[in-house]
């Protein structure tokens, strides 16, 4: 079974190859079977492996394939070797899996588009690359494997490259998500500075015994790891790439930037949690940007009209909950929440990409309306994602996910009220911004008329990923009822387990704070936009809520901010600098040889007589060198 | 021959036939005279040859003249013919028509 490891990966590679060199002249219908289909063989590979694996567990605890040396320079000899623990089973499954959903969803999506084989192409190289990033055993094939997927993101962004706008957004996501992969990069240095190896088995196994808890170097090798994350995972600083990043197709968005590419920082903290174990100041920061992230990503959801801006805000806002979990110590929370995410958002991206299909490229909800009916199994699907996004107490699997994360922020060892307040105020928001979606999207009367209904190739990834986001929290069961504990005990095989604080108790209690905060949500969402819609036209009249509304739509002011700090004064010192300095010298060399050649040039006159002056001269001159000296 | 002319007083008399053949090739317009000083430059060169080899009793000064004199005649021959072209063409025998002819 362990040989068929590098299957997973080697499949998308070579649909992506395929599709690369000979996609544009094959038919569509290869384009579609090579492209969903390495995919999906890929997933079927992945199950076989994974049913084995939780079967037969290794008594190490992981699958390992070395391939071959990647490298050999003075000792440092990184290979290529596949690396299969519990925590990247999971990731390995919701890639090749949702993945595979996904491609199926696109061939009939982008069954109209031009450009249908490099759609999947690119596709296939970032199934690919993620799968590298979670597979690798060593940080120099996770990094290969993160700027992989950062290309194949930039290249999706600016899928549809005729339009200037859509290229600025891929160029964003590429130069902001840079910041945070070279501050990885200075962290993979200082790794390698200190441990002599970049093997992540063999850094952990170590790093206790080199550092000290709370050593300043642990914190410091922490935060440069986060900042990667950060970039990649679009939290706070850097997250103003992601709402941009919609511009690309409705799959890219449900695979990358939802369920896949953007939870590479929360697998990287998960991966190398003992360096931040070691570092309580780190983790405390990691559990801030969290909180503050998924707050402020919340009110910016709840101000778009844009259906896939509300769904980008609420992905940065749910990976800021994944954060804050991280943060805690909560590891396996994280990682639940992440898999549940994976689910619903995908679900929620794909049936907002048939719903826009379905209205001819509309993307403002304020112009949708009345699908309920039109779009039967669009809407149902669409409200179980959506239920599941707003927590849904017991019968959706988001809650599950969710209400672990906020007992940890109020009883886990690092928890405070304050996290835990911000979490349940981000849950309330959550709900209200979800349900309004809802009612806008598909309640009320119809603005739009519906094109065309979904092809069922569209559908049924649709009602499989429903089915998952209903079913899937129900492997993990709070401790008062159920103490179903299957996903955690899994991954602690990785993990280590969370603390929780001697005192806690009252878990129902705060398990119907948050369903309360739920309903709350929907029930304001409802009197807001559904039942009393002049309230809404009261606070439009008034010049602080509009001034609020603008500031919370456009992301709290975020990508103003940076574009007076950092982008006008670039493009300004450019602009100045259009003449390089340095160009001046090059410019000086040729100055002197086009004078000395215009001056030389002088000399060829012509004049006959001239020239024997200048031969006699020389003569002359040669002659009583040779006499003088 | 009378040897009492010194080998000092040829070569004076070839070095001032040389600068008088030089001086009448840079001030001279005429490319006739122009070839004639030229002329006078060679024969002052073979003068100075012919007297080196009587006084080293070498016949190598005398058959280097004879180089130049065969020299001289296909110069010319070559620059007369050269001169009869350039007057049909320029209608003139100025050297400093053919200024035009710069590269």
């Amino acid at each position: 079974m362990n040989n068929l490891l590098w299957l997973i990966p080697a499949l998308p590679l070579a649909g992506f190859f395929l599709l690369a060199l000979a996609g544009k002249r094959m038919p569509l219908i290869w384009v579609a079977i090579i492209g969903a289909g390495s995919v999906s063989l890929s997933a079927i590979v992945m199950f076989i492996i994974g049913i084995n694996f939780l079967l037969l567990p290794p008594t190490s605890g992981h699958y390992a394939l070395t391939l071959w040396t990647w490298m050999d320079v003075a000792g440092f000899t990184p290979k290529i070797t596949l690396y299969l623990d519990a925590l990247s089973l999971v990731f390995v499954f919701v890639i090749t899996f949702i993945g595979a959903l996904i491609h199926i969803y696109s061939i009939a999506f982008m069954a109209t588009d031009k450009d249908y084989s490099r759609f999947f192409a690119c596709m296939n190289l970032f199934v690919f690359s993620m799968l590298l990033l979670v597979l690798a055993d060593n940080l120099l094939l996770l990094y290969l494997g993160w700027e992989g997927v950062g290309l194949c993101s930039y290249l999706l962004i600016g899928f549809w490259y005729e339009n200037p706008n859509n290229g600025y957004a891929a160029r964003k996501a590429f130069i902001i998500t840079r910041i945070g992969d070279t501050a990885m990069a200075i962290g993979l240095f200082v790794i390698f500075y200190q441990f002599g190896t970049l093997l992540i088995p063999e850094i952990l196994a170590k790093a206790p015994a080199l550092w000290q808890s709370g050593a300043s170097i642990a914190t410091i090798t922490a935060l440069l790891l986060l900042a990667g994350g950060l970039g990649k995972s679009a939290q706070m600083p850097l997250q103003t790439w992601l709402p941009d990043a919609m511009a690309g197709p409705s799959p890219v968005s449900a695979l990358i930037h939802a369920a896949t590419m953007v939870t590479a920082g929360v697998y990287l903290i998960a991966r190398m949690h003992v360096i931040f174990q070691l570092s309580p100041m780190a983790q405390l920061i990691v559990a801030i940007i969290g909180a503050a992230t998924l707050f402020i990503a919340g009110f910016s959801a709840l101000t778009q009209y844009d259906i896939k801006r509300v769904l980008a805000y609420s992905t940065i806002s749910q990976i800021g909950y994944m954060f804050l979990a991280l943060g805690l110590g909560a590891w396996t929370a994280a990682i639940f929440h992440f898999m549940i995410h994976a689910f619903f958002k995908a679900l929620l991206f794909l049936a907002a990409g048939a719903v826009i299909e379905a209205l001819d490229h509309e993307h403002n909800m304020f112009k949708m309306g009345g699908l309920k009916n039109k779009l039967p199994v669009v809407f149902w699907t669409f409200l179980i994602g959506a239920a599941s996004l707003a927590a849904l107490p017991l019968i959706s699997a988001g809650f599950y996910s969710k209400d672990q994360i906020l007992w940890y922020a109020w009883a886990g060892q690092n928890g405070t009220p304050l996290l835990w307040f911000i979490a349940i105020l981000g849950a309330f928001i959550t709900a209200a911004y979800t349900a309004r979606m809802v009612i806008l999207t598909f309640f009320g009367e119809a603005k739009t008329a519906v094109g065309h209904i979904p092809d069922k190739l569209m559908t049924i990834p649709l009602i499989i990923l429903a089915f998952f986001s209903l079913c899937a929290g129900f492997i993990e069961l709070p401790h008062n009822f159920g103490k179903l504990t299957l996903f955690s005990d899994f991954l602690h095989q990785v993990l280590p387990e969370t603390i929780l604080k001697s005192a806690a108790s009252g878990e129902l209690l705060f398990q119907l704070l948050a369903s309360l905060a739920t309903f709350a949500g929907i029930y304001t969402a409802y009197i807001l936009w559904r039942k009393e819609p002049e309230r809404i036209q009261k606070f439009k009249q008034s010049d602080f809520m509009m001034r609020l509304y603008s500031f919370w739509h456009d992301g709290w002011g975020f990508d103003k901010l940076y574009n007076t700090l950092f982008v006008r004064p670039i493009i300004f010192i450019a602009n100045i600098n259009k003449n390089d300095v340095i160009d001046r010298i090059y410019q000086g060399i040729t100055f002197v040889t086009v004078g000395i050649y215009k001056s030389l040039s002088l000399m060829q006159s012509g004049s006959l007589r001239w020239y024997i002056m200048g031969l006699v001269i020389g003569a002359i001159i040669i002659l009583g060198l040779q006499i003088m000296l | 021959m009378n040897p009492s002319v010194s080998i000092e007083m040829i070569l004076l008399l070839a070095g001032l036939l040389f600068v008088l053949g030089i001086v009448g090739v840079i001030i001279r317009k005429n490319i006739i005279f122009m070839l004639l000083s030229i002329e006078i430059m060679l024969n002052a060169a073979g003068l100075a040859f012919v007297a080196a080899g009587s006084h080293w009793g070498q016949p190598d000064g005398q058959i280097m003249f004879i180089f130049i004199l065969a020299m001289a005649a296909a110069e010319v021959s070559i620059g007369l013919a050269l001169i009869l072209q350039t007057y049909h063409q320029h209608k003139s025998l100025d050297i400093d028509t053919l200024k035009e002819m710069k590269g």
